[in-house]
């Protein structure tokens, strides 16, 4: 909600200036007629005091509602003239941002409504008449699970026409991904065919936002401020509070924990390696839910950077400035430059260089399928390899996107763990074009087993992967692979809260003997009846293939009879095929036990997401 | 031990009445997914069915780390009276183990095959292999009489013949009647009674303990049949069979540090006709369930029971039971306990073939291609297979024209150790122990080829490399590959150390003595090493090492004098 001092001036126009008999129905007749009486007759410097001293008192009385608010304001409290902001986020890397306009908008004096896509009552759109919308792009170019009904609106012919409306869109993603920041590029579009004004270019921004949003946010605030500024400026007030004041830990302060424990999950003759990573959060104060993420920074290995001095032949002593700072090479590519994911731009820079028509083909529309291929199965160096081009390192320096931290679902709950945070993580290292690959991230975790080995972290809140509030509520949880991971955490969580809501998972491996992740564990929580089921698809087994979705299949009569008991349902782990692989099990599963349509079980789903009854965390 | 109020039953003895005729849970455990094991009831009653829950000890520590639950797998042991099979039958064990075990075959101490590192999902489609190939694990394993072990002796067909009949009627015989085996492993529906069968010999809860019969045929005591709980000894004259001396109460388990374990053997009670055999057989085993020790697994062997009534005691109980009393023992002569190695030529001219199978282990490794070349021999054998107890292997029944095949195939597989081998490495033993076995305390089979190696270099410095010496590993004090018998024994204490026995003969007649406690490798030749060189010096024409060890004082003479001397003339 917008702050009191915005409030105090966003007044009916037409009135003179300076003061004049109003009623804020937020403060009701009598505070009114006071504040009236006290503001008599003051001049602007004392009103300028003034107004700060009251945004201090508003801070010292809790800070304001930083969250976003769940019902509609009253709508008479809203000014004629506002600023509504709407952000879809899955990591809240969309929500900082919006958070940060929002302050930044009501620091100049804007009225302002912040929300959350998922909060936003679509019906009001007609009445908006500035729009900013802040959205990433999640799945192969989907919307954030909070956005899926405010995007499927504006997608749909119910879709009002919005000639009223002046609208900015910031799009977040990762050029790594095919579908470049595909969602905030498809509702600019759309807006402007419902009719609506673009007030500002759509920004896209990349993994390493920062640069790209506060450009298009300080612009925005200005563009906003011109747009909406009343008439006489004399009661335009800076709080002292200008912006939120930097959060304690966060990405770009994290936190650096020490490894406890660093033990391999998979057993002799596992395809995979998976490992069981705890880590001390030591006094860092650092807390966490269940259905967290932690972002982990890594560096990148040591010979994978040997590798890279030796492709571009150059010193790894050598200084080389980008952004005005000036790092020797070395240091560039082991702690600062992302050297594994391809990304588009790197790959527009390399195909130039190279002059590879090939890899100018790809960056087509007819190459997109290549294109996607290449960024699935090829890793920088591979391009640096197969397709040489005359790179300075000064110029890959400049090029290379910035490294960014990889999530990992928090495995642990602190209910049981305290100070502690636990991962599992599946290590990328697989061989291709006759060398061995690492993942980043993966391996700079696997391969901290010394004593003292340290890692910068930071908690990624996600409060749309959560235990129900009510301990009594059953849940089923599938989680193949990784997948498991905040399952864990849940059943940890609720075996430490009581409560008497049945926990029943859905794993998944390859092979049983060597590839059960945690299964002492499971076995100790199912004695302890803190499982209460579990259900196991070992797809290399047999002959046949099995998976989960399998086994949702077959066990369909009680998963349909658990959620109409109430039960909330889960899914964590591929996004690519086992997400939508279980989503369609579910289905089916819905439609022949609940006998309904193939509509009708995908409207039963859809209410249960809305009531957050069916939460998905997939990467 | 006299206690006032009958001491409490074994779990076992709980777990065989509950079991419903030794089905217990087993159905049940078998389907639950998440674990590898079956439960603990089961685990006790699976046995019955022929085969161990096992875990691989190698990995033990490391999946414990891991969160894994040990790598459980079932070891499968077939009944197999006498050790003969058909090429047929080789060839389905052979594909069994390469689709369900870990791709070995392992030719037992008792004539029998071991399939090891079966998982539980493989358990019933390896039962059901087994079974399709007109074999069986039933009461391979459990308190029940075991396999039937018979000298394989190809010189004397008619007699083995013979004898071979018996000891499968014995096998037969002695079976338990539940049809729990079908029910579990075969899917065979349920038929009235079922859980309530009649028991008339092992009883409603079965034996006390396993229960062990070997037949033995003189001069050959490769069964070693005074360490058998009942052992028939076959007395022929010419080619006929008058009938066997019967011996009772061998064993060979023994517990370290607990002196009221021990090996025993077997006391000589008498002579029957054949057609007494079952009679008396069944008999002894009732004696046995009726008497044995069901409070204490480690004190319930019929050799305990024996030992603690006394040998007359057992005599005129078994006798009452029979109505008649046995004859009185006729006089035979054992020669020696180990394998006739190479070709013999039968009665009816054909010829038997006996490889030597180093701890009955059949692989393929690098260095020697047995399990494909027993493969190829079985493809073209007309024949059939015979394990010996000494975990060997007969090609038996070979038409003189077919030999230069079977010749070229055991050459080309390197199945012809026996050609090559030192006398010291054809005739010793050892057991299965790490990884599989989970009462090993040290390595047996995996250990065997380096030891002797070592040993051999020390009897060569001594020019002893000729002699045929008995040398006997085992892993722990269970006595699986028969130890106590041997002129050498190491029975495992702990990793890398053993202790070691001397002054067994070979004929299997007499016990051997501890010589020195959990010593290492260094420490056995060390010892073994003045032994070695007074023997050269000071040993008697045809004086055996044991022989030797055992006049020259080195351990002392048994207390009681080697059993059958008394008879044997
Ligand atoms: C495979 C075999 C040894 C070999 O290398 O060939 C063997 C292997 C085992 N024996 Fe044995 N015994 C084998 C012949 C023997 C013999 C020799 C004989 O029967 O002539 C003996 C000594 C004679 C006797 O019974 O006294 C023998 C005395 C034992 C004992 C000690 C019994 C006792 O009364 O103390 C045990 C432990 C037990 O039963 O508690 C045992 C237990 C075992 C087990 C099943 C371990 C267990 O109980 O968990 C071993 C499985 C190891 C593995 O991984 O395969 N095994 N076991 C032999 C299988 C024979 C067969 O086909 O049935
Ligand atoms: C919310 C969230 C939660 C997550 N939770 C977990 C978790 O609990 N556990 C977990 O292990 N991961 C989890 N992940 C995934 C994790 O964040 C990383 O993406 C993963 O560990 C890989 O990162 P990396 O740095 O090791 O690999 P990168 O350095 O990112 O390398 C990956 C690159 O290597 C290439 N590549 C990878 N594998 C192959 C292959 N097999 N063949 C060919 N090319 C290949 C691809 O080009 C890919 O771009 C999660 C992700 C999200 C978004
Ligand atoms: C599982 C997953 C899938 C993603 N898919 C895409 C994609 O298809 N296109 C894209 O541009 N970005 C994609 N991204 C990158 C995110 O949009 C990017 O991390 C963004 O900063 C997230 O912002 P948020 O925290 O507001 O959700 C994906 C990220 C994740 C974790
Ligand atoms: S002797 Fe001991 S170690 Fe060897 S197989 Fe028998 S029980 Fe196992």
């Amino acid at each position: 909600m917008s702050s009191l001092s915005a409030k105090g001036v966003a007044r009916p126009p037409g009135q003179a200036a300076p003061v004049s008999p109003f009623t804020s129905t937020l403060l009701g007749e009598e505070r009114s007629g006071l504040l009236q009486r006290l503001v008599e007759g003051l001049p602007p410097e004392m009103l300028q005091w003034l107004s700060g001293y009251l945004a201090g008192l508003a801070a010292q009385r809790g800070p304001l509602q930083e969250s976003v608010p769940a019902a509609a304001p009253v709508p008479q409290a809203v000014p004629e003239a506002w600023l509504t902001i709407i952000f879809g986020t899955q990591t809240n890397n969309s929500r900082m941002l919006a958070e940060r306009l929002k302050s930044q908008a009501e620091a100049s004096g804007l009225s302002v409504r912040l929300y959350r896509a998922s909060d936003y009552p679509v019906r009001e759109l007609q009445k908006e008449r500035l729009l900013y919308l802040i959205i990433s792009t999640q799945g192969d170019g989907d919307p954030p699970d909070d956005s899926r009904g405010f995007v499927e609106f504006l997608l749909s012919k119910k879709a009002p026409k919005l000639e009223q409306l002046r609208f900015s869109v910031l799009g977040l993603g990762d050029s790594s991904y095919p579908k470049y920041c595909e969602v905030g590029r498809v509702l600019d579009t759309r807006l402007a065919q419902l009719g609506a004004t673009r007030l500002q270019e759509r920004a896209d921004c990349d993994v390493d936002f920062e640069p790209v949003a506060k450009g298009w946010l300080d612009h925005a605030v200005g563009r906003a401020a011109e747009e909406l500024a009343p008439r006489t400026s004399s009661a335009v007030v800076t709080p002292l509070r200008t912006a939120p004041p930097a959060p304690k830990h966060g990405k770009e302060a994290p936190v650096v924990a020490e490894v406890l424990v660093n033990q391999r999950l998979t057993g002799r003759g596992a395809n995979k390696e998976t490992r069981h990573v705890e880590l001390s959060l030591g006094d860092s104060g650092l807390t966490y839910e269940p259905g967290d993420s932690l972002g982990v920074w890594p560096l990148n290995a040591p010979e994978l950077v040997a590798d890279f001095l030796s492709v571009l032949s150059a010193d790894g002593a050598a200084e080389i400035t980008r952004d005005g700072r000036s790092l020797p090479l070395k240091q560039w590519l082991t702690e600062e430059l992302e050297l594994t994911k391809l990304s588009r731009p790197v790959l527009e820079r390399h195909a130039a260089l190279s002059k590879s028509a090939e890899l100018q083909r790809m960056l087509t529309p007819e190459g997109a399928e290549a294109f996607r291929a290449l960024l699935k199965s090829h890793q920088i160096i591979d391009l640096l390899r197969i397709w040489p081009a005359p790179w300075t390192a000064a110029e890959l320096v400049r090029t290379l996107r910035k490294l960014a931290p990889r999530s990992y679902s928090i495995a642990s709950s602190q209910k049981r763990v305290g100070a502690e945070a636990h991962l599992t993580v599946a290590v990328v290292d697989y061989t291709a074009f006759g060398t061995r690959h690492m993942g980043t991230a993966s391996y700079f975790l696997a391969t901290r087993t010394g004593d003292e080995e340290r890692v910068r972290v930071f908690i990624e809140p996600n409060e749309r992967f959560r235990v129900p509030r009510d301990p009594a509520r059953d849940v089923i949880m599938i989680g193949p692979g990784t997948g498991v991971a905040p399952f864990r955490a849940f059943v940890q969580e609720r075996a430490e809260t009581g409560g008497k809501g049945r926990n029943w998972l859905f794993f998944g491996e390859q092979h049983f003997r060597s590839q059960f992740l945690y299964q002492t564990e499971w076995q100790e929580a199912l004695k302890k009846g803190e499982l209460h089921r579990i259900s196991l698809a070992f797809s290399r087994d047999q002959k046949e293939k099995i998976y989960v979705q399998q086994r949702l299949r077959e066990e369909g009569k009680d998963v349909y009879a658990w959620l109409e008991g109430g039960a909330h349902l889960y899914v964590c782990g591929d996004a690519q095929r086992m997400a939508p692989d279980v989503h369609a099990a579910l289905i089916d599963v819905i439609s022949t036990h609940g006998s309904k349509s193939r509509e009708d079980a995908e409207a039963w789903l859809s209410t249960l997401r809305d009531e957050q009854r069916y939460q998905r965390d997939v990467y | 031990m006299s206690t006032t109020k009958p001491p409490a039953l074994s779990d076992v003895e709980h777990i065989k009445t509950k079991s419903r005729r030794l089905r217990g849970t087993l159905v049940e455990s078998l389907a639950d997914p998440v674990t590898g094991a079956i439960a603990a009831s089961d685990t006790q009653l699976i046995k019955f069915h022929g085969s161990y829950q096992q875990d691989d000890r190698d990995s033990r520590e490391e999946r414990r780390q891991q969160k894994l639950e040990p790598d459980y797998s079932f070891m499968i042991r077939t009944r197999l009276p006498g050790g003969v099979l058909s090429p047929a039958q080789w060839l389905a064990l052979d594909a069994i183990s390469q689709q369900y075990a870990n791709g070995t075959l392992r030719l037992t101490t008792r004539q029998a095959f071991q399939l090891h590192g079966v998982i539980k999902g493989n358990l019933k489609s390896t039962m059901a292999g087994i079974n399709a190939a007109l074999l069986d694990t039933i009461s391979a394993c459990g308190d029940v009489n075991r396999n039937v072990m018979c000298n394989p002796n190809p010189v004397d067909s008619r007699v083995h013949e013979e004898v071979y009949r018996w000891t499968m009627r014995l096998s037969e015989h002695l079976l338990p009647k539940t049809r729990a085996y079908y029910e579990v492993w075969l899917d065979k529906e349920k038929v009235a009674g079922s859980g309530e069968e009649e028991e008339p010999i092992l009883g409603s809860t079965y034996l006390p303990r396993k229960f062990k019969i070997g037949v033995a045929v003189p001069p050959l005591n490769d069964v070693d049949v005074y360490s058998q709980d009942l052992g028939f000894i076959a007395i022929y004259e010419g080619e006929r069979l008058l009938g066997f001396n019967v011996v009772v109460g061998g064993g060979m388990g023994a517990t370290h540090g607990d002196a009221a374990t021990f090996p025993r053997l077997a006391d000589l009670i008498g002579f029957i006709p054949p057609e007494q055999l079952l009679f008396v057989a069944e008999n002894v085993v009732k004696v046995q369930r009726d008497y044995g020790d069901r409070t204490s697994r480690k004190h319930a062997r019929l050799k305990y029971t024996i030992e603690d009534r006394g040998i007359a005691w057992f005599v005129s109980e078994l006798e009452t039971r029979l109505g008649f009393s046995l004859q009185p023992a006729r006089p035979f002569t054992f020669e020696h306990n180990g394998d006739l190695f190479g070709w013999k030529q039968g009665h009816d001219g054909r010829w038997h073939l006996t490889l030597r199978l180093e701890s009955g282990r059949v692989a393929d490794t690098p260095g020697a291609r047995l399990l494909t070349g027993l493969r190829e021999i079985a493809r073209v054998h007309k024949g059939d297979f015979r394990l010996t107890a000494n975990q060997n292997l007969i090609i038996a029944g070979v038409p003189a024209e077919a030999r230069a095949e079977i010749d070229a195939l055991v050459a080309a597989h390197g199945l012809d150790g026996f050609r090559r081998s030192s006398p010291l490495r054809l005739n010793a033993l050892a057991c299965v122990a790490m990884p599989t076995c989970g009462l090993a305390m040290a390595e047996a089979e995996r250990y065997l080829p380096q030891i002797v190696s070592r040993l051999d270099e020390r009897l060569e410095a001594h020019g002893l490399q000729k002699e045929k010496i008995l040398l006997r590993i085992t892993g722990c004090p269970n006595g699986c590959a028969r130890p106590y018998l041997a002129e050498i024994a190491l029975v495992g204490k702990a990793p890398g150390r053993y202790n070691l026995y001397l002054g067994g003969d070979v004929r299997g007649q007499r016990l051997n003595r501890l010589y020195r406690e959990n010593i290492d490798e260094a420490t056995i030749l060390g010892v073994l090493e003045p032994l070695f060189a007074a023997y050269a010096r000071e040993r008697r024409p045809g004086e055996g090492f044991g022989d030797f060890t055992v006049r020259a004082g080195h351990v002392s003479a048994p207390s009681s004098p080697s059993p059958s001397s008394s008879l044997s003339s």
